[in-house]
């Protein structure tokens, strides 16, 4: 029942993008608290805060970027456990369409809010001095980056949204992803670190992400970090969209 | 029954949620337009059992042929066959009730799908609230919008869980005016409810699903044979539908005190 996919995925993607829109609400907690963050970092920390040379936003906006994603995929999870709870989605099930495009509705409108709340904050983040000399082909590669960790943080979603118990539940997720980068190079450089907290933070995805996108906006080489972003964003892509897909068959089995 | 008079066939189907076996083998047929009526106490299995028709869920054995295809093999042409309205209403909250009609009429590949929605929203009482969101309707509307979205595309077989529970007199009556209507142009309606007077007014024949099995079925007239007539001596009197079922499904719980 491939043959319709892409028509419904469009009429799903649509109906989801309206939900997204006439619930403004969701969008500017999403984009606020990012925003509050990079404020308060800047205003308040950045005076005490050794990261080189330059302006403080400039070290800290890729961190911003990925704490903007991971909150906003948990309304992903939020909407697509309604969808469970509201029967619409039972519904869908029985109709003659492609079954997939009902996930995939939800994952193609996680990633436009995303990108939406990505631009707001690198918008507001001009304001108060960001700059970047990346090029053309560099911007390409860190709105690449950011394409693939909302993917990845999308389908960690869709198996919160489908194995969830309660709404709450569902968004709860979110908030072991939003802390991570406070525990990376996101807010202060991974050497002023104690060691065990360093050899974390070092070693876990956010890091090597933070690293590469800051790389890029820099102009500087970006050395193995991209790889090791992408290998990290790849394999846990994988492994959730696998989990995901056994949670969706646990669901309408 | 010969397969093309036959809309749903129904054979041995069992299904058990963890400890509790809903279904302990349950055959029914039900011939092509006609409207055939499912009725069981609270828990009996009948939500079950549409669900197992529309293929969101697989029975633990038995078979069912919904318009002629398989629901275990051929679960994609019977989604072509049906459509669905729950027991729960199943709408999107957020849209309005125009563009819900119009999400429908979009993923069944429908053409005018403005057009039909306007139809539809006429006919349902809902053209004044077309604009608004639905998570302003009364439960009532939300049903009848529910109903509205199942009759898009002009589905050969229509499921309908409990589809008057929660309208208002007028409302059931406008819904028993759609189901007779659907029937009459051809259209198979599977119903479950709460109503008797509701099966009893609609349905051609009626089925009681009564722990786990199909005690009796047929037309109402073979229905009521089952009973001796009242034993009234003064007033001749046929025993209602209600009558029959309590008298049925009574007598079996106060004896079989089986835990279920
Ligand atoms: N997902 C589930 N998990 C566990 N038990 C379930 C599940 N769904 C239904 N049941 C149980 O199966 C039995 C039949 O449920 P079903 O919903 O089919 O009944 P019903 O006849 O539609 O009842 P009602 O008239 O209340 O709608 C009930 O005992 C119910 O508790
Ligand atoms: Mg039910």
């Amino acid at each position: 029942m491939s043959t319709h996919f892409f028509a419904d995925t469009s009429v799903m993607l649509g109906r989801s993008l309206r939900h997204v829109t006439r619930s403004m609400d969701t969008i500017i907690t999403v984009t606020i608290m990012p925003i509050a963050f990079m404020l308060l970092f800047v205003y308040v920390f950045g005076g005490a805060i050794k990261a080189g040379a330059g302006h403080y936003v400039n070290y800290l906006m890729p961190g911003i970027l990925l704490i903007a994603i991971a909150s906003g995929i948990a309304y992903t999870a939020f909407r697509l456990f309604t969808d469970l709870q509201s029967g619409i989605f039972e519904r869908f099930h029985s109709m003659p369409i492609a079954r997939s495009s009902v996930l995939w509705g939800h994952v193609l409108t996680s990633l436009a809010a995303n990108m939406i709340s990505v631009v707001v904050i690198v918008l507001v983040g001009l304001l108060i001095g960001f700059r970047s000399s990346a090029g053309v082909l560099a911007w390409l590669a860190v709105v690449g980056i950011l394409v693939l960790f909302t993917l990845t943080l999308t389908w960690i979603a869709v198996i919160a949204g489908l194995s969830a118990k309660s709404a709450d539940g569902a968004g709860a997720f979110a908030y072991p992803i939003i802390f991570l980068p406070f525990i990376s190079s996101a807010f202060v450089p991974t050497a002023s670190m104690p060691g065990p907290v360093r050899a974390f933070a070092e070693n876990q995805p956010v890091t090597s992400i933070v690293d590469t996108i800051r790389a890029l906006f820099a102009r500087q080489p970006v050395g193995h970090d991209i790889w090791i972003a992408l290998a990290w964003c790849a394999g846990v892509l994988v492994v959730a969209y696998v989990l995901a897909m056994m949670a969706y068959r646990r669901k309408i089995a | 029954m010969e397969a093309s008079t036959t809309a749903l066939q129904v054979r041995g189907l069992e299904k058990s949620y963890d400890k509790v076996h809903v279904l302990r083998g349950v055959d029914f047929d039900v011939a092509r337009g006609s409207i055939f009526a499912l009725l069981g106490s609270n828990g009996a299995g009948k939500t079950t059992i549409v669900r197992i028709l529309t293929t969101l869920l697989k029975p633990d054995s038995g078979t069912a042929s919904v318009g002629g295809f398989d629901v275990g093999s051929q679960p994609a042409r019977v989604r072509e066959s049906i459509s669905l309205t729950g027991q729960f209403a199943a709408v999107d909250e957020i849209l309005t009730g125009r563009e819900n009609l119009i999400m429908i009429a979009r993923l069944r590949h429908v053409k005018h799908a403005g057009q039909i929605a306007d139809d539809l929203l006429g006919r349902f009482g809902l053209a004044e609230a077309a604009g608004r969101r639905v998570s302003t309707y009364s439960g009532g509307m939300r049903r009848r919008l529910d109903i509205a979205m199942s009759l898009i595309g002009s589905p050969q077989i229509i499921f309908l869980d409990e589809p008057t529970t929660g309208l208002d007199p007028e409302g059931r009556i406008e819904v028993w005016k759609v189901i007779q209507n659907l029937a009459d142009s051809g259209t198979t309606v599977f119903l479950t409810t709460q109503y008797l007077d509701e099966a009893e007014k609609l349905a051609d024949r009626i089925a009681i699903l009564h722990q786990g099995t199909i005690i009796v079925s047929g037309t109402l007239a073979n229905l009521r044979k089952l009973l001796p007539p009242a034993k009234a001596e003064y007033v001749e009197r046929q025993p209602t539908l209600e009558e029959i079922f309590l008298a049925i499904t009574g007598s079996d719980n106060s004896d079989t005190k089986e835990p279920r």
